[in-house]
């Protein structure tokens, strides 16, 4: 203890109380079910994954309730070769943005199955979800995705979402 | 859980920062760590507590190797009763913040003081209460109390 100080730690921390609203919270308690529940826009035809009640794109508000698949298309990725707080993954893992079908919105989810090197836009997901007896009402359900094995998607089929 | 009840839960966001103090910064606190507070003469004189890094008049950088100890015991010069204790504050009852000038500084320093509402006063003098265990860090001052 005889060396200088030349460090401090200075945690900053907000506690809030989440109150979802009604069109996440119908995505939540879809999660608790095991399945992923979004919201298309009349207007535009896009649907939302998460649900916000209205469209961000057009403003519309949202009127038909719409279940997407679990199986999905990876359309773009980030390699971690850092953890940070509060995360225990094996390093290097990718970080992944996964176009669920049916959904027009993509969602961060952690890629496991494949290493990094072989992970790439285009390939062919599907979630693996944490089991069934811990469900609860949050997207951290889905534990991670990995590959199925399909032929990639073509790049023309989701570069609007990259 | 129905659908017609409301979802809620806690959430925190959080940023454990590390943060790099510098020559001047961490004299002091490497001071502190020794139960000892440390403060920098200025350009004018004064004994600055806590030590600056640069000078505010002339904006030169201070000397961080040349500093002055001064006394573990001050007199309150301003003071603001905390009578709502928020989460993660110093006590889990109310007490009252202080501006401390410690005996031979000439600038006060901003830190807890526990004492009872009707014994506050400006000009009263009060002492450090050291932390059990000393770390490096402007808590190893636990608190200033009432010199009896």
């Amino acid at each position: 203890m005889s060396e200088p100080v030349t460090g401090i730690v200075t945690p900053i921390r907000l506690d809030y109380r989440y109150t979802p609203g009604t069109s996440p919270s119908k995505f939540l308690r879809g999660m608790k079910e095991g399945r992923i529940l979004g919201q298309r826009c009349a207007s535009c035809s896009k649907v939302y994954v998460p649900p916000r009640g209205s469209c961000p794109m057009c403003g519309s508000a949202f009127s038909e309730e719409v279940e997407v698949a679990d199986t999905g298309t990876l359309v773009t990725f980030a390699i971690v070769n850092v953890n940070f707080a509060n995360r225990v993954i094996d390093l290097p893992y990718v970080s992944g943005e996964v176009l669920f079908d049916g959904s027009d919105t993509t969602s961060m989810v952690l890629v496991q199955g494949a290493s990094v090197d072989e992970v790439r836009m285009g390939m062919r997901v599907k979630a693996h979800w944490v089991p069934k007896e811990q469900w609860d009402f949050t997207f951290a359900n889905i534990d991670y995705v990995e590959p199925t094995g399909e032929p990639d998607a073509e790049y023309d089929d989701f570069k609007e979402f990259v | 859980m129905t659908s017609s009840e409301v979802l809620s839960a806690p959430h925190f966001m959080e940023f454990p920062y590390t943060r790099s103090t510098g020559p001047m910064v961490g004299a002091f606190l490497t001071g502190l760590r020794d139960r000892q507070v440390l403060g920098v003469r200025d350009s004018t004189g004064r004994v600055v507590v806590p030590p600056p890094e640069y000078d505010a008049a002339t904006a030169e950088a201070l000397p961080h190797d040349q500093l002055v100890p001064v006394g573990p015991e001050g007199v309150v010069t301003s003071w603001s009763w905390n009578a709502h204790v928020r989460p993660g504050q110093p006590f889990d009852r109310p007490f009252a913040w202080a501006l401390v000038q410690l005996d031979g500084a000439d600038t006060s320093l901003l830190h807890v003081l526990d004492a009872p509402p009707e014994q506050l006063s400006t000009g009263m003098r009060v002492r450090i209460r050291w932390a059990d265990e000393t770390t490096g860090f402007i808590n190893d001052i636990a608190c200033f109390e009432v010199v009896a």
